[in-house]
């Protein structure tokens, strides 16, 4: 008997206990639902998660300067004014395991483009910082080398300032004042979005470290090479701990530090931050997914369980079917056809569910969601075995049925 | 004389009750040949339903012989039985077995549906069987609108759709009341006259009177095999029957 010939009885048998059908099926419904929803739950943790590293630029520590004691006050970090423009330097040239180090110093200022005007942060940085946060200018060009030794009034701009300063429209080879000096703006950086703390870092102007220093923020004295921090990438394949506590040794050794005295300065390695939350985000959702799949578990014995009252209800049935000349593996097919089609329509509508579930929690939770097709195939895939194998010990009971005995149940 | 149609040698059927075995065929050996129209009579118990399932290839025997149009099917596995029950063989039951909420023509297609037959053909033979046994304008009855006669009609239909060599009726008359009961026995003479073979049981003997052979069962045994000397013709029955009432 060909299997569409099958289906047709299933969905008849099904369609005789309507009430009893559907509510097999909505232990199926609601496990596919809730293992679809938890995953998504747990995606949009992961992905949230995945996005950060993304933005933030891999294998990347930054340094900071540390803390000063006066008179046995300690201030807080970055109080000390201690990393300069050769530190950097020379950690991109002695630590093997870097590839860049870009010094980067930090200060605030209005920008003002023909009548608009903005208040951003403004980094005066070398080219390298763009290439330790996987930052990649979209429109127009980065800095050339004379403009980052002649302190060049050039500037490359943040996609939110760019909008608030010039709309839609193209920024590249516009002129802006930044605290009242005239630059050109040369380049449009990529979106970067939120970044782990919630603040847009697309909200930054970018110019040559000279020229932050010489024209913008003035040169606070005897403090001449001196910058914020440092971005510091690390070449792929290399062990970040690694790097890690070389770039410390080099550092103390430039400052002169003694053995047994604290850091002047901290090094946040940002990449293994988030990777450990990546991590446990993912345990995260594994237990998520396992405990839904425990209500798909549930359901699928609820397919058993109805599919054995249904194999003694219909054991006449059955007994007829093989009088008339229906093997056993005839009336096995039609069972296991039966519980299939049973948790297929049960996966179908858990589907639905599924999504409407995450988006609902997307809405109202305000939870970040990400649906993955490769969850629905596995939820509807799940299913599926789950009426293979809750469906095939009732199936195979009525398939050993004798003929004659089956004939005659009362 | 041509080669018996049911050829049995020797048939013995054990069951296992407990730790005890009981025999409910010792020895039963019958020919039946092609065209006949038997009845197969006996008190409960006496083997008579246990020699029916044998011969409708229901049930193996534990000892003797069966051969069904000279194939040895006493030795044949359950997926073999299942093709012979399904190809040689129409069934009918006392209590007519149709699938509920299932058309008539779907009831009667069943056979067809595991003899692999296509969709258009089963169709097209079912139909033309329910028109045969009268029922061409209740195809899409399900049984619960059908009378109990109607019911056992279509049954009929479904026991000759797949073109058996034999028709096995078991008690097709026992939840009936007599007239429809003339009308099912009518039914059965009318296929015996276009060349079928009947093997009906029954425990009634107005109704093996329709048949042309009477087999009595008792205690496992055949204890009488006898030609019906004066056989009733169901059509004239009924016609006599519809002649009194419109006298009356």
């Amino acid at each position: 008997m060909d299997l569409l010939a099958t289906l047709r009885i299933a969905l008849r048998a099904l369609r005789v206990n309507k009430l009893r059908s559907s509510l097999t099926m909505l232990g199926i419904i609601i496990g596919v639902g809730a293992v679809i929803t938890m995953i998504a739950v747990g995606g949009g943790a992961q992905a949230r998660v995945e996005e950060q590293i993304k933005s933030l630029g891999s294998n990347l520590m930054i340094v900071i300067p540390g803390s000063t004691t006066s008179g046995g006050v300690r201030m807080g970090s970055s109080s000390a004014q201690t990393l300069t423009e050769d530190d950097a330097a020379a950690i991109t040239r002695e630590v093997d395991e870097v590839q860049v180090a870009a010094p980067v110093t930090r200060g605030s200022g209005q920008i003002v483009a023909g009548n608009s005007n903005w208040s951003t942060v403004i980094y005066g940085t070398t080219p390298d910082y763009l290439e330790a946060r996987d930052w990649p200018v979209v429109s127009g060009r980065g800095f050339e080398p004379q403009e980052v030794s002649g302190a060049g009034k050039v500037a490359i701009i943040g996609q939110s300032v760019s909008k608030q300063l010039f709309g839609d429209a193209d920024p590249v080879d516009q002129q802006v004042r930044i605290r009242k000096v005239p630059f050109t703006i040369v380049g449009m950086l990529d979106k970067k979005g939120q970044s782990m703390m919630g603040t847009d870092q697309d909200d930054v102007i970018l110019v040559p470290l000279a020229t932050a220093r010489n024209r913008l923020f003035g040169n606070p004295q005897g403090k001449l090479r001196r910058i914020h921090f440092m971005s510091i990438k690390v070449r792929d394949g290399h062990s970040m701990k690694d790097a890690e506590n070389r770039i410390r040794e080099l550092m103390r050794q430039r400052h002169k530090l003694q053995a047994g005295a604290d850091d002047d300065f901290t090094i946040r390695n940002l990449t293994e931050i988030l990777q450990a939350q990546e991590a446990s985000s993912k345990v995260l959702s594994l237990l998520l997914a396992a405990v839904a799949s425990v209500s798909l578990l549930v359901g699928g014995i609820g397919i058993m369980n109805i599919m054995l009252v249904s194999v003694t209800e219909r054991t006449r049935e059955i007994g007829l079917r093989m009088a008339v000349g229906a093997r056993a593996n005839d009336i096995l097919k039609q069972f296991l056809v039966e519980a299939v089609t049973l948790s297929l329509i049960g996966g179908m509508l858990g589907i639905a569910l599924g999504l409407g579930g995450s988006l609902a929690i997307g809405q109202f939770a305000g939870w970040r969601t990400s649906l993955s097709g490769a969850s629905v195939v596995l939820a509807v895939g799940f299913a599926a075995a789950i009426g293979i194998f809750f469906g095939f010990y009732p199936a195979r009971k009525a398939s050993r049925l004798l003929p004659i005995e089956a004939l005659r149940y009362e | 004389m041509a080669e018996a149609l049911i050829q049995t040698t020797g048939l013995v059927k054990e069951y296992l009750v407990g730790e005890q075995t009981v025999a409910a065929l010792c020895g039963v050996s019958v020919s039946i040949a092609e065209g006949e129209f038997v009845a197969v009579m006996g008190p409960s118990g006496s083997g008579k339903s246990t020699f029916m399932n044998l011969i409708g290839c229901l049930d193996s025997p534990t000892r003797g012989e069966y051969a069904l149009a000279g194939e040895k099917v006493s030795a044949l596995s359950g997926d073999a039985l299942a093709a012979i029950r399904n190809k040689r063989i129409g069934f009918v039951f006392q209590q007519f077995n149709l699938l509920p909420r299932t058309s008539a023509l779907d009831n009667v297609e069943l056979p067809l549906l595991y003899g692999g037959v296509a969709a258009a053909e089963r169709h097209a033979r079912a139909k033309k069987r329910l028109e045969e046994v009268g029922l061409a304008d209740r195809v899409d009855h399900h049984p619960a609108q059908l009378s109990g006669g109607q019911q056992q009609r279509v049954a009929i239909a479904r026991a000759l759709v797949n073109n058996p060599v034999l028709i096995l009726a078991d008690e097709p008359t026992g939840a009936l009341d007599s007239r429809t009961s003339l009308e099912v026995m009518a039914l059965l003479q009318k296929l015996n006259r276009g060349g079928m073979t009947v093997v009906i049981v029954t425990h009634e003997h107005d109704i093996a009177a329709f048949a042309q052979r009477n087999i009595h069962f008792r205690d496992g045994l055949v204890v009488q095999d006898h030609p019906v000397e004066k056989i009733n013709d169901a059509d004239a029955i009924l016609a006599h029957a519809a002649a009194s009432t419109a006298a009356a």
